[in-house]
């Protein structure tokens, strides 16, 4: 029925030839709203005739996360938990000199990146909420049960440590806390991914292997700084495999999912994910090269831990970018939409047109 | 609230009772033992009689005690967006009830397709230039405007005003409870999805989470705000605010099937009046949200109203993102122990 009004008034366009009768100044309204935001002017324009939107208004609500906190303690919570386990490993092997750096580092990265969760929340004193109950489906509430006990372990092993208390103890915590620091290294990965933030969900199997090696990269990088070369060598190795995985799953997410690849190639997030990556890539090659010289390990492990660091604010900003343009949000969900359609209707044309 | 042991199935492959994804017969029931709960209500939105009064805007101000807030839901702000009547801008912490206003023209085949302004007859307009709407609205109905609501005929063009009271979907799988950490979330006895005020910290999982860009944080108080359905109202056997102010109907509360059913009776009345591009959003219990509790009839595609198209609860794909996750945790450690190996420098 409605197909035949649409073939009467002889309309054929999509969406029966309805446009918005006011898009031009509605475009210029958005202009405006981007740069107050403080977008990046390099982030293209919407194109309406591209796709639909209300008024180029985001369709979902970007985060409220704040920066520095959260990339901040996305990087310092997994370079905490690849420490961890140098730390044990290092107390297993004998290498005393390389277990304080790492028990330091896992502790100063785990207490620093509770602290900037809980400075991100909006009520910090009702923290302790976050232990009220365990949920699967809450990224955040499994990573608050990982995080506590993970922070309070390292902690106290470091503090053992450096008070040279209780030396048995301290090695069934440090060692308690190295398994732990493997989720450590990737719910983040998973909190990020679990939204419905377009570039964050969408790679959502690549993400928890960038994490685990940009962690790696991270707390291997740090260790190798704090380390008298003659122990280093681990941590070396780990920050240079870190920081290989770290550079090969970033360009997967960077190309593999067609436009909600492009925020993380376009303004702000595009220019810290270059900088990442040079920084990454000249400190391994620094590495390699002298990271058997203290300085050599000084600049190489700096680099990479800059790398490491800059990696998460990138991964985080584009999927701000991508939040807050709603051609993200509608058009895979249109092209999706349109598929099942086609699927489920071979050749029959849609009511209205 | 829902225990580990029972969700454990859906994590570990197979979903039987669709916990985190799929269409499920009773929500109410998924999350309770008590089984002499009231029957799910919902909203059934009928924007084709939306007249954009904002009575239920204002009503679910009134009743909530919301403070006032600007297009960018910011509070105490006064602000004019200039997309056509609507101020408020965006459903949030502030706005709980969102009517929006969409105004649409296209050319339609006349015998003559152009229409010059008095006068200069050797220029006709082009007919991708669109109309002063308000000025050239004729009075007399046309029409289109008898078989279609919220449209009319001026000159070449037909013109059209879509209005549609937006809110909360409370949806079957919803994002925002299934990733709030605190439990402040919390599925009610009537089906609604409600945060619970007293022990919200303010985290903002839920305001990402939300595939509709629902839940959003109060800036000056911490917490996050949303539509409860009028809890306070349901539990004392009134009506919501917004539904009860509503004054053609737009908006209907009630017990969700029959809403359905109501729904669909009035969709295929207005494919039979050949109303063009009517549908029912959110009706749907297979959609990537197991359908809603709140859900909309519109004239238009969900996105010129600002709605996603395709939603999909993020939780679906969580088993295998703790799976990679895993996986990346793993792969942590084999770097760490071959650091280990080889030599000591
Ligand atoms: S629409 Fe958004 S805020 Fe409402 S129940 Fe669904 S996920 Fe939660």
């Amino acid at each position: 029925m409605s197909a035949e009004v649409g073939a009467e008034m002889g309309v054929s366009l999509p969406g029966a030839g309805w446009r918005r009768a006011d898009g031009a100044p509605a475009q210029r309204r958005e202009g405006r709203r981007r740069r107050r935001a403080g977008d990046d002017p390099g982030v293209s324009m919407v194109e309406e005739a591209e796709f639909t939107s209300y008024y180029g208004r985001p369709v979902i609500k970007p985060p409220v996360w704040k920066q520095p906190d959260v990339p901040a303690y996305l990087f310092l919570g997994g370079a905490a938990g690849t420490s961890a386990m140098l730390g044990a490993l290092a107390d297993m092997t004998h290498r005393p000199a390389l277990g304080i750096a790492a028990h330091r580092v896992a502790a100063g990265g785990a207490l620093a990146s509770v602290g900037f969760l809980i400075h991100d929340l909006g009520r910090p004193e009702r923290f302790l909420n976050m232990l009220r109950v365990l949920k699967v489906t809450s990224p955040l509430s499994v990573g608050s049960w990982v995080l506590a006990p993970f922070s309070a372990l390292t902690t106290a092993t470091a503090g053992a440590q450096l008070l040279g208390w209780f030396p048995r103890l301290r090695r069934v915590t440090g060692a308690v806390a190295a398994v732990l620091g493997g989720p450590m290294t990737t719910y983040t990965a998973v909190l990020l991914a679990n939204t419905s933030v377009p570039s964050w969900h969408e790679p959502h199997r690549e993400l928890p292997y960038l994490f685990a090696g940009s962690a790696a990269a991270g707390g291997g990088a740090l260790c190798t700084v704090f380390t008298p070369v003659d122990e280093a060598a681990p941590a070396r190795r780990l920050a240079i495999a870190g920081a290989a995985v770290e550079l090969a799953m970033t360009h997967r997410v960077e190309h593999g999912h067609g436009l909600v690849s492009e925020p993380y190639r376009i303004g702000r997030a595009g220019l810290l994910l270059r900088t990442a990556r040079a920084s990454t890539a000249a400190g391994t090659g620094l590495l390699l090269a002298t990271g058997r010289r203290r300085w050599g390990a000084v600049a190489g492990g700096a680099l990479v831990a800059a790398g490491s660091a800059l990696t998460r604010f990138g991964v985080f900003d584009a999927g701000m970018t991508s939040a807050k343009d709603p051609k993200y949000t509608v058009e895979p969900q249109r092209e999706r939409a349109r598929a099942r359609e086609a699927a489920s209707s071979p050749g029959e044309e849609r009511a209205g047109g | 609230m829902t225990s580990i042991s029972s969700l454990s199935s859906a994590f570990t492959g197979d979903d039987p009772g669709n916990r985190l994804f799929g269409p499920v017969p009773d929500v109410v029931g998924q999350s309770t033992s008590d089984a002499d709960h009231p029957a799910r209500v919902g909203f059934f939105t009928d924007t084709s009689v939306c007249i954009g009064c904002k009575a239920c805007e204002v009503a679910c101000k009134e009743w909530n005690t919301l403070p006032m807030d600007g297009a960018d839901g910011r509070v105490d702000v006064l602000g004019l967006t200039g997309e056509s009547y609507d101020n408020t801008g965006m459903l949030g912490a502030n706005s709980w009830r969102h009517v929006a206003f969409v105004e649409q023209s296209r050319a339609v085949d006349l015998p003559m397709p152009t229409v010059g302004r008095p006068g200069d007859v050797g220029s006709p307009r082009p007919l991708a230039e669109p109309p002063v709407v308000h000025a050239e609205v004729p009075a007399s109905a046309t029409t289109a405007e008898q078989t279609a609501p919220q449209q009319t005929q001026s000159g070449d063009r037909e013109i059209r005003w879509l209005m549609s009271s937006d809110v909360c979907k409370h949806c079957t799988h919803a994002g925002c409870l299934d990733v709030c950490p605190t439990g402040s979330l919390f599925r009610t006895e009537y089906g609604s999805v409600v945060v619970q005020e007293d022990i919200c910290n303010g985290c903002g999982y839920c305001v990402p989470a939300c595939p509709y860009g629902v839940i959003d944080q109060r800036e000056d108080d911490g917490r996050v705000f949303k539509c409860t359905l009028c809890y306070d109202r349901l539990t004392d056997g009134l009506m919501p605010a917004c539904a009860t102010a509503c004054p053609t109907e737009s908006i209907q509360f009630g017990d969700l099937d029959e809403l359905q059913a109501r729904a669909d009776a009035r969709l295929a009345a207005l494919q039979a009046d050949g109303v063009e591009g009517a549908r029912l959003y959110g009706r749907d219990e297979s959609d990537g949200v197991g359908g809603v509790g709140a859900f909309f009839l519109l004239l238009d595609e969900p996105e010129v109203y600002g709605l996603p198209p395709d939603p999909v609860v993020t939780t679906r794909d969580l088993p295998s993102m703790w799976r990679h996750a895993a996986a990346g945790a793993a792969m942590a450690f084999g770097l760490a122990l071959s650091a280990f190996a080889g030599h000591r420098r």
